[in-house]
């Protein structure tokens, strides 16, 4: 139930948005995500969005445990 | 995410941690874990234990019955997601109200019973709305909408459940269920646990602070994963990190989709249109604060006002230890129905219906063919 994919805004309309993942396009609701612009990533739940990707702070995490992982080796 | 020798290091920095018993909240979780054959390579000292956290499971049997009865009202036309048609009620389920002549539609998003109200305009439509906070926020949104654009013919029975509260009941001590067997080898008591598997997508919601009395209250670390294997993997391994320092605190693990703070949006939607109150989990029982109703400024698209039915409370299937499972009492395997009474295509309880219940998965993934 809490099942939620990224998807790309390639339109905004709106309240609504046109998103793309793995190249099928779908409409979605922004009631929740209002101030996400065209380019951004989203996650997708259930035809809306619920929260914006951040992939550099993802990265960041990831870079802090390879430092451990190099230290400690 | 990792490489294998990542992986490896990983796993094998875990197992020099303590022993541990963690509970995934979450039953996108389960499925993750159980799918991904994730328990397999773990070592012995991570122990990886269901939670409450399928909204289908725990959904009381009396409101099921609710919503068949409503289904078979004149001019009702009952909308609802997937996994809500098939649990048993205590006559028969939605998808068998359907094969008798009830409309029972189902959804992918609620956004589309704005659409079926309109498009029906001498029925009444009703949406049966369950999930945890990362689902909530979206039926709030569809409400506002509703009360907007005055959709006379739209309500809303609203099961929704919220995530905090029923931590904190699992965590008390609480009494035996009524209708639990006492065959079973444990129907009290709580859960043995050393920490939390965040539900990623609830915390996207409600960000980390509501969950920070598990740290304080009860000395519990708990750590926000993603749904990847590997995401899984890194939370894990920061939690038992955690226990290795002497640390109880909220992490994050699933920075790409979850900030400190959640989703503030979502939030004051959920705010503005519901207000908690008691709810009724199945084999939990009842827990203060852990449900939502509407307010009373939308009480119009409340299909309990707009339907007053008197439903009679339902004792849960004799033998079905989906309670015990469900507070981590008691793994899929131990309940006597599992694989025998109780499968997938002719299931007992809620938790072999849905597909993120704990032992429908473990049926799926972890059954040992014998």
């Amino acid at each position: 139930m809490c099942l939620a994919i990224p998807a790309k805004i390639v339109e905004r309309d709106g309240a609504d948005a046109l998103v793309e993942m793995s190249g099928v396009r779908q409409r979605i609701r922004m009631d929740l995500l209002p101030a996400a612009i065209v380019g951004d990533y989203v996650l997708l739940h259930a035809g809306f969005a619920i929260a914006l990707m951040n992939e550099e702070e993802a990265q960041e995490t990831l870079d802090l445990l390879r430092e451990i992982d190099v230290l400690s080796s | 995410m990792f490489s294998p020798l990542e992986r490896q290091w990983l796993l094998e920095e875990m197992g020099e941690g303590p022993p541990s018993r963690y509970m995934e909240v979450c039953g996108t979780h389960t499925v993750a874990i159980a799918r991904s054959g994730l328990k397999k390579v773990l070592p012995p000292t991570v122990r990886l234990i269901s939670g409450p956290g399928c909204p289908v499971c725990v959904t009381d049997q009396q409101d099921i019955d609710t919503a068949i009865a409503l289904a078979h009202e004149k001019g009702v036309l009952l909308a609802t997601f997937g996994d809500m048609a098939r649990v048993p009620g205590t006559n028969g389920s939605l998808a068998q109200a359907k094969a008798e002549g009830a409309d029972v539609r189902i959804l992918y998003s609620p956004f589309e019973a704005l659409r079926l109200a309109n498009e029906n305009p001498g029925r009444e439509a009703v949406f049966l709305s369950v999930g945890f906070e990362t689902t909530a926020p979206l039926i709030a949104a569809v409400v506002k909408e509703a009360a907007r654009l005055e959709r006379r013919n739209l309500s809303f029975l609203i099961l929704h459940k919220l995530l905090p509260p029923v931590m904190k009941a699992l965590l008390g001590d609480l009494p035996a269920m009524a209708g639990s067997d006492p065959s079973l080898p444990a129907t009290r008591g709580r859960p043995s646990l050393d920490g939390f598997l965040m539900p990623g997508h609830v915390c996207a919601i409600l960000g980390v602070e509501p969950f920070r009395f598990l740290g304080e209250r009860y000395r519990l670390p708990g750590v926000v994963a993603g749904f990847e294997a590997d995401d899984i993997l890194l939370a894990l391994w920061m939690l038992q990190r955690q226990r290795r320092q002497g640390r109880a605190e909220m992490e994050i693990a699933y920075r790409r989709a979850v900030r400190e703070e959640g989703n503030r949006t979502a939030q004051h939607l959920m705010e503005e249109v519901f207000q908690p109150v008691e709810a009724c989990w199945r084999g939990i029982g009842t827990v203060p604060h852990s449900g939502l109703a509407l307010r009373q400024a939308y009480s119009a698209y409340d299909a309990r006002i707009r339907f007053p039915l008197q439903v009679e409370p339902a004792p849960d299937p004799p033998g079905c230890a989906c309670g015990e499972v469900l507070r981590g009492l008691l793994s899929p395997p131990q309940c006597p129905l599992f694989g025998r009474a109780c499968t997938p295509q002719s299931p007992v309880g809620p938790c072999m219906v849905s597909s993120e219940g704990s032992c429908a998965a473990s049926y799926r993934y972890e059954r040992i063919c014998r």
